[in-house]
């Protein structure tokens, strides 16, 4: 049974590491907010230019209670949600047959690369106009936004399996779907998860940029509140920091999954 | 040293070769190659012509060494029985069929290990029998019985990252026996490991052989090694390679290392590297 104390090496973190981790994490926040606070009093900065941060998690905790944020924040992610889902596996799809065919890559790479170049700001108004100021510009614009990523972290994935791998592959007589199951996607997926971490903090952009152009709710359109007619900056900061969290959060959703994924591989 | 056929440096290699065979066991496969040729594309419009005109035949169950130069055609000649490469001219035969594509009968090691690095050794070596289709249940007694044969019992847990080479070329092996193949085609296979333990590998490879009795076709550069294993050691030379010698190797079987003084070692080995100069030179 010895073969049982051989683990694998640190396939996740050692708890002394998480700990470590946890003390460092909650160090850099302390300073973060104590330089904040330190520039606030120094620059003599009044609130509505710069508000303090405790000015800042009062907001917060009291846009949060009194459901000023709530709706806006869950309208924002619902968008985020479904703009990445349909993005990632347009993304994944088209990534890899960009890796495997010459002739779709010569096709469709030029406006892929052409669509990316042009800057979503600019494009955000014409969706808006298209799709109107509901819920699918926003997902149009998010999964726009997402695609190029991680088509491109796909190709790359694809690309990179192992020719020898392949070889062994054919000589076991692999199906196709078996040599995409067994070979291509598990070798790719480091990549492809490196592109979905990428892709889904650019879709909490594009949501807000979406939100921006013209919106009936969301935390862009909330941005615009806080700082126009309802003039409450300490709420515009609160909104901020709100999507910074929404991004940590659908960024740590990404990582957990690639963990459970490449562990069962 | 001479004549120390089964002194202390001997290890019976064949222990099995008495051992009853299990109902089973596939026994070996008849391969012929009839005026084989095989090119590839190269720079320019030219393609360059890597084996030409090779006639091999190989009877069921023996065991043939391919020695020659870097370049001379020998892992293209196991990629056309494999069923990897198909020959420009010329024929390729599996018991009297022609080889059309990878065939369940035939098993490839490679000069690398080429294991799944996410995998451990023993999903490994269960592999082939996945894609083949075999259940769960099948599968695991399978993998068991092949991890103690080939010797990674303990090690079936690690992923390749955490084996030596040594184990990781047993892990790729076992993954070659798994679906119990007529023929095992062998490129090289211990070439990574260092001499002592290649020496080791080859008695049990015979010892494997001995099991089942496949017919095996071993790539080597290794004189020694082509004569330790092989009933034949076939030259291949020039460029394209072709076949410049066949030699039968009148060693018993079952065989020992303590063998390899023996003189008519030694002669093979100074018959063989005579032709190996001479396609160099020519």
């Amino acid at each position: 049974m010895t073969a049982n104390a051989a683990r694998r090496p640190d396939r996740g973190l050692a708890p002394t590491g998480r700990r470590s981790q946890v003390m460092f994490g909650a160090a850099g926040l302390g300073l973060f907010l104590a330089l904040w606070q330190a520039i606030v009093v120094v620059g003599g900065y009044p609130p509505f230019i710069l508000p303090p941060p405790g000015a800042v998690m009062g907001r917060l905790v009291t846009g949060w209670a009194d459901g000023t944020i709530a709706p806006h924040a869950l309208r924002t992610l619902i968008e985020v949600a479904l703009g990445f889902g349909v993005g990632a596996a347009a993304a994944l799809v088209v990534g890899y047959l960009l890796a495997r065919s010459a002739f779709v890559e010569r096709l469709v790479s030029p406006y892929i690369v052409a669509a990316q170049a042009t800057p979503i700001l600019a494009l955000a108004p014409i969706l808006t106009l298209w799709f109107g100021p509901g819920l699918t510009s926003k997902v149009v614009i998010c999964a726009l936004i997402v695609f190029f990523p991680i088509a491109i972290s796909t190709m790359v994935g694809i690309r990179s399996v192992d020719a020898g791998l392949l070889e062994l592959g054919r000589s076991l007589r692999a199906t196709r779907r078996q040599v995409l199951t067994t070979l291509e996607i598990p070798a790719a997926l480091p990549s492809i998860f490196g592109g979905l971490r990428v892709g889904v903090t650019l879709a909490v952009v594009g949501a807000i940029v979406g939100e921006w152009a013209g919106a009936d709710q969301g935390l862009g359109l909330l941005i615009n509140l806080a700082r126009g007619s309802l003039f409450d900056i300490p709420l515009l900061f609160a909104t901020l920091v709100t999507i910074a969290l929404l991004g940590v959060a659908l960024y740590v959703v990404v990582v957990l999954v690639e963990r459970l994924l490449l562990r069962a591989r | 040293m001479i004549g120390d056929r089964h002194g202390p440096g001997g290890r019976a290699a064949d222990r099995h070769v008495t051992a009853q065979r299990t109902a089973a066991a596939p026994g070996g496969g008849r391969i012929a190659l009839h005026g084989v040729n095989v090119s590839f594309p190269a720079a320019g419009r030219q393609r360059v012509v890597a084996v030409d005109a090779v006639d091999l035949d190989v009877e069921a169950g023996q065991i043939v060494s391919i020695i020659g130069p870097n370049g001379g055609g020998k892992s293209t000649l196991l990629r056309v029985i494999a069923g990897l490469l198909r020959p420009d001219h010329g024929e390729a035969l599996l018991d009297g069929q022609p080889i059309r594509g990878p065939d369940p009968r035939v098993s490839l090691v490679f000069q690398e290990p080429r294991l799944l690095p996410w995998r451990s050794a023993a999903r490994n070596v269960a592999y082939p029998m996945e894609l083949a289709g075999w259940d769960r249940a099948r599968r695991d007694a399978r993998v068991t019985e092949l991890v103690r044969v080939v010797g990674l019992a303990g090690a079936e847990d690690r992923i390749p990252a955490e084996l030596s080479g040594g184990m990781r070329q047993r892990a790729a092996l076992a993954r070659a026996l798994a679906l119990e193949p007529r023929v095992l085609l062998l490129d090289e296979p211990f070439s990574a490991l260092d001499a002592l333990t290649r020496e080791r590998f080859n008695v049990e490879l015979l010892g494997l052989w001995g099991r089942t009795h496949p017919t095996v076709v071993v790539v080597t550069h290794s004189i020694q090694e082509a004569i330790f294993l092989g009933d034949r050691v076939v030259v291949l030379g020039g460029r394209p390679g072709r076949v410049v010698a066949d030699l039968p190797i009148q060693l018993p079987r079952p065989r020992t290392l303590g063998q390899l003084d023996d003189a008519v070692v030694s002669a093979a080995a100074h018959e063989i590297r005579a032709h190996l100069d001479q396609s160099v030179a020519s």
